[in-house]
């Protein structure tokens, strides 16, 4: 154990007001902490709203890497004196009060057991600047430089990144570089420094970036070939559509300023489905981003697309449901609608990113499995992943990577047939062939319809015929099983007769939460599903085991449902393990929970919170 | 390359300038009831194209759900078809049109699959001067669902039922007209010379072209009150001018009266002439469109032909300023930026 169990190891909260310009200040905290190497996580709490409600933001240091949220606040910023009575009662036993002492604390908001770092804010801003805005506005920085100064952040971090954000406005560097400057004098003269939380430069990051998933996926979609993306606003899908036309303005301009690429706000996620599905009947890659409530509403159109077998790429950033539920909350609650969305018989196509990079990653992979598929392909990612930075792996496109377009036959192809048959199974792997349209003068060409049709794509009503097509299109998801993205495993070998499995954002907490079982002496094998169907390797891993707990965010263990329902397992091997309180599940949440479970009482070793 | 045409045109058959006789402009057997004017309208569709030179293959021909929306099977059937899902042919257009500008695209819809269902799609395409011809096969009543009234259906108006109609109307034309669209015609499917040189002038029109076609349905709203019905219509047209399309590089030999008749330059070089225009109105002022429309709805008319027409606006590709190369035919190189690119955005991100 080391002396300081708090190096690099703790959470600092920021309680801001919506709309102030607190955001890139408290960026700038978690990059400084980014930049001197060590893990970070930040993680936005912030309300439906656009000016007035309380904001936080949470930033987890965890120099084991744990990217995972962690309850437990250890430093508390507060600059809401509307949520104070509240950040009070959530800080630590031990931990910190940072607040603007301008007005002196009621006795109602002292604790004994935490300490107060009073610092006037608002008295040196008023001070300083003249302008409200100035004062609004620098009162977040300075901030910053008084937290540098007590945590051991270097200044020159700091300085670089004020240097970097103002590239182009070089007359707001040195007022800003005061301001942290005002925050540092004011500690050094009135408080002993550091603290024991404090930060220690290390060289655990390497070649890591600092991104949000929808960041990621939206260049993703540029990478992967888009070019017609429509879309409908809604949170928190909106930035990744954002990202998707920022980059494709960089790099998508051609030899005479014209864009190779198309962005449509649709007048409804209907419309975006729409668009999107018509562009890739007519050949081009084309996407759209959605959250729950625009699912619901796409369902028809994705019933469509599965039935006249038509690639689409839907990238679901899920919050917190039914309804509008909590919009600005996350969960993996899209699951079951995603997997089995429109009436009638359907499945569809799931990809579950956990991290920036596989955001970005399977946004390449949606568009060839959808291309070769002949499907819709959904992304589930999540509000925690979309919309907040983590440390991620950088983003990676192979040198010899090729797009894969399936079966799409040219003009050459049609010449030599005799008669073509859209729906045909002419390899015996349920994918037929497609023609895109103006491919050939007096052949390929085919009447694409919802309606029940026979192979080659004309109507009927007829049973056999409509049995034939149906079970075609079940044979063709078996063959998506081998071609989606496989499980990761955790370890070569099973070791115990208990396992996890988990998915998306989960994977953080569950990762960190097999430490803690270890430490307690608990081995337990771990799966990360990153596809539906499930391939039989995810089927395998869940047989080899006595119970398997299943780790996923929502109230009804839908991922739970999918397994028994697809693989037949005996639901009674499948525990829950299931956090839907619209915060990101916790590692301490999923130890507890299983350990509980198998009725082993916890060892607590110091420092172990549990 | 070359391609081997079909080889069952009959050498007596009429060939346009591309070689192809009708029957390569003709779609499967119809399945919809015998007199129905949905198919008099493909009909047309078939003419107009044929009479056009345009090849098959390069139209797309998308519809919603409905009586109407079936009807692309029954022409063109060289052409890529989408019978796509109820009042939702527009966005499944939009998306097609944005992936291959240099296609004709044709959307067929009904007045249920338009003016209810599709209503919100249907706003939204005219906004946004989509590059397609609509064509709204109407008969005031849902044709596939057995005749109820639908949201075009006036006021007054008898159903086979006996049940009069309570609710306003809704006028297509009017509508497209206020949210701006850049072509709007009206026409009825028993008058095929009006109708054929106003598809191809929709055809022509490098926006988005509505052409409301009334289409009585025999089956389900034919009957004495009707304001649907064949008779009604057939008594209650009123042109406003007859037209003539003028294909691009023909002279305009026939001499003309200036006064009776009026020549429209279209964006690809064809000609509108419209003859024995009505009074007080030019298909190039929209004011005055508007108030024909008005006018002739107070005397229980029913305008057709060409109402309005604006050859000056930018279509959604010119909007969006995309590629002169159609979105669906560039290659990986033009679309992927490479790693080297993607290393300076991870550059950024540290
Ligand atoms: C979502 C949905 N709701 C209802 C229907 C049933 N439906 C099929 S066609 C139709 C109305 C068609 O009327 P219209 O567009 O005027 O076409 P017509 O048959 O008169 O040519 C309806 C309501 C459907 N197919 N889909
Ligand atoms: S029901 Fe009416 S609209 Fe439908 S095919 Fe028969 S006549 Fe035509
Ligand atoms: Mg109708």
């Amino acid at each position: 154990m080391s002396l300081n169990s708090k190096l690099n190891n703790f959470v600092v909260r920021f309680a801001n007001v919506n709309g102030t310009g607190s955001a890139s200040a408290n960026h700038m905290f978690a990059k400084a902490i980014f930049r001197m190497g060590i893990p970070v996580t930040p993680k936005n709490i912030f309300p439906s709203n656009i000016q007035g409600l309380p904001t936080w933001y949470d930033v987890r240091i965890s120099e084991k890497g744990y990217l995972g949220r962690k309850e437990g606040i250890d430093m508390m910023v507060c600059m809401n004196p509307q949520s104070m009575l509240q950040d009070i009662k959530s800080v630590s036993v031990g931990g910190y009060f940072m607040y603007d002492s301008t007005k002196v604390l009621h006795a109602d908001f002292i604790r004994e057991d935490i300490h107060y770092i009073g610092i006037p804010f608002t008295e040196i801003c008023n001070k300083e600047y003249t302008d409200p805005r100035q004062r609004q506005l620098f009162k977040n920085i300075i901030y910053v430089g008084a937290l540098s100064t007590l945590l051991n952040i270097e200044f020159g971090v700091l300085e670089g990144l004020v240097q970097d954000q103002f590239k182009g406005k070089e007359k707001l560097i040195a007022p800003n570089i005061n301001a942290l400057q005002l925050g540092v004098d004011y500690v050094m003269q009135n408080f002993k420094y550091p603290l024991d939380l404090q930060v220690e430069r290390r060289d655990l990051l390497k070649d890591k970036i600092l991104i949000n998933g929808n960041t990621a996926a939206g260049i993703g979609a540029v990478y992967a070939g888009a070019t017609v993306a429509s879309w409908y606003p809604i949170t928190p899908s909106t930035s990744l559509v954002e990202a998707y036309e920022k980059y494709a303005e960089k790099l998508r301009i051609d030899a005479n300023g014209k864009r190779n690429f198309a962005v449509v706000q649709a007048e409804d996620e209907l419309s975006a489905l729409g668009m999107a599905i018509g562009a890739n009947w007519n050949g081009a890659r084309s996407f759209t981003a959605t959250s729950g409530p625009g699912l619901s509403l796409m369902n028809e159109f994705l019933g469509l697309a599965y039935f006249s077998e038509l690639p689409v790429v839907l990238v679901d950033v899920q919050r917190s449901g039914p309804s509008t539920g909590m919009p600005t909350r996350t969960q993996q609650s899209d699951l079951l609608l995603a997997a089995y969305a429109s009436h009638g018989d359907t499945k569809h196509i799931l990809l579950l990113p956990a991290t920036p990079a596989e955001c970005f990653e399977m946004m390449l992979d949606a568009f060839d499995l959808a291309d070769q598929l002949q499907t819709p392909v959904m992304v589930l990612s999540d509000l925690d992943l979309g919309m907040n930075d983590y440390i991620s792996s950088p983003l990676v496109f192979p040198e010899d990577r090729k797009y894969q377009k399936g079966k799409v036959l040219t003009a050459e192809d049609l010449q030599g047939m005799t008669k073509f048959g859209r729906y045909l199974d002419t390899d015996d792997d349920g994918i037929p062939y497609r023609t895109i349209p103006a491919t050939h003068p007096t052949k390929g060409s085919f009447f694409t319809r919802g309606s029940s049709h026979d192979e080659y794509a004309v109507y009927t009503e007829d049973s056999p015929t409509y049995v034939r097509i149906v079970d075609r299109l079940t044979k063709k998801f078996e063959t998506a099983k081998s071609m989606v993205p496989a499980p990761r495993f955790y370890s070569s070998e099973n070791k115990s007769k208990y396992a996890m499995v988990f998915f998306g954002t989960s994977t953080y907490a569950a990762e960190e939460a097999m430490d803690i079982l270890r430490e307690q002496g608990l081995e337990i094998d771990a799966l990360q599903i990153k596809a539906f169907p499930f391939s039989s390797s995810v089927n395998d891993f869940i047989e080899a085991h006595d119970q398997v707990f299943v780790i996923e965010q929502n109230r009804d263990a839908q991922m739970r449902s999918l397994l028994v329902n697809e693989l037949e397992i005996d639901p009674k091997k499948l525990k829950k393990v299931l956090n839907y309180d619209g915060t990101p599940i916790t590692a301490n949440f999923i130890a507890t929970t299983i350990l509980s479970a198998l009725g082993v009482q916890p060892v607590l070793k110091e420092g172990v919170v549990i | 390359m070359s391609y081997t045409r079909p080889k069952f045109a009959h050498p007596a058959l009429p060939k346009n300038k591309l070689g192809y006789t009708r029957k390569e402009y003709e779609g499967s057997l119809t399945t919809l009831c015998a007199g129905c004017g949905h198919d008099s309208i493909g009909a047309a569709i078939v003419e107009a194209c044929w009479e056009m030179n345009i090849e098959p293959h390069k139209v797309a021909k998308l519809s919603g759900i409905g009586c109407s929306s079936k009807t692309p099977a029954y022409f063109l059937s060289n052409s890529h078809g989408f019978n796509s899902v109820h009042g939702r042919m527009p966005s499944v257009a939009t998306g097609a049109n944005l992936a291959n500008k240099e296609l004709i695209y044709l959307g067929v819809s009904g007045d249920g699959d338009t003016a209810s269902i599709g209503m919100g799609q249907f706003v939204h395409v005219i906004r946004r001067n989509l590059n397609m011809t609509y064509i709204v096969m109407n008969n005031g009543c849902y044709g596939l669902t057995k005749g109820q009234d639908s949201a075009t259906a006036d006021v007054g108006s008898k159903n086979k039922q006996g049940n009069i109609n309570m609710f306003e109307g809704i006028d297509l034309c009017a509508l497209a007209l206020e949210l701006g669209a850049t072509f709007v015609a009206q026409s009825f499917s028993g008058d095929k010379a009006q109708l054929v040189p106003l598809i191809q002038a929709a055809m022509s029109h490098p926006g988005f072209a509505l052409i409301n076609v009334l289409s009585p349905c025999v089956t389900f709203n034919n009957n004495v009150g009707s304001t649907k019905s064949y008779d009604y219509v057939r008594e209650h047209v009123h042109a406003t001018a007859t037209l003539d399309y003028v294909p691009p590089m023909e002279e305009i030999t026939t001499a003309y009266d200036q006064d009776e008749t009026k020549l429209v330059k279209m964006h690809d070089g064809s000609w509108l002439q419209l003859h024995k225009l009505s009074q007080a109105w030019n298909p190039e002022d929209k004011v005055s469109t508007m108030n024909a429309l008005q006018e002739a709805h107070k005397k229980n008319k029913i305008l057709t032909g060409l109402l309005y027409v604006d050859e000056s606006s930018k279509d959604l590709h010119e909007l969006l300023e995309t590629s002169d190369t159609p979105l669906n035919l560039l290659p990986q190189s033009a679309l992927c930026p490479g790693q080297e690119k993607l290393d300076a955005i991870n550059a950024k991100f540290r």
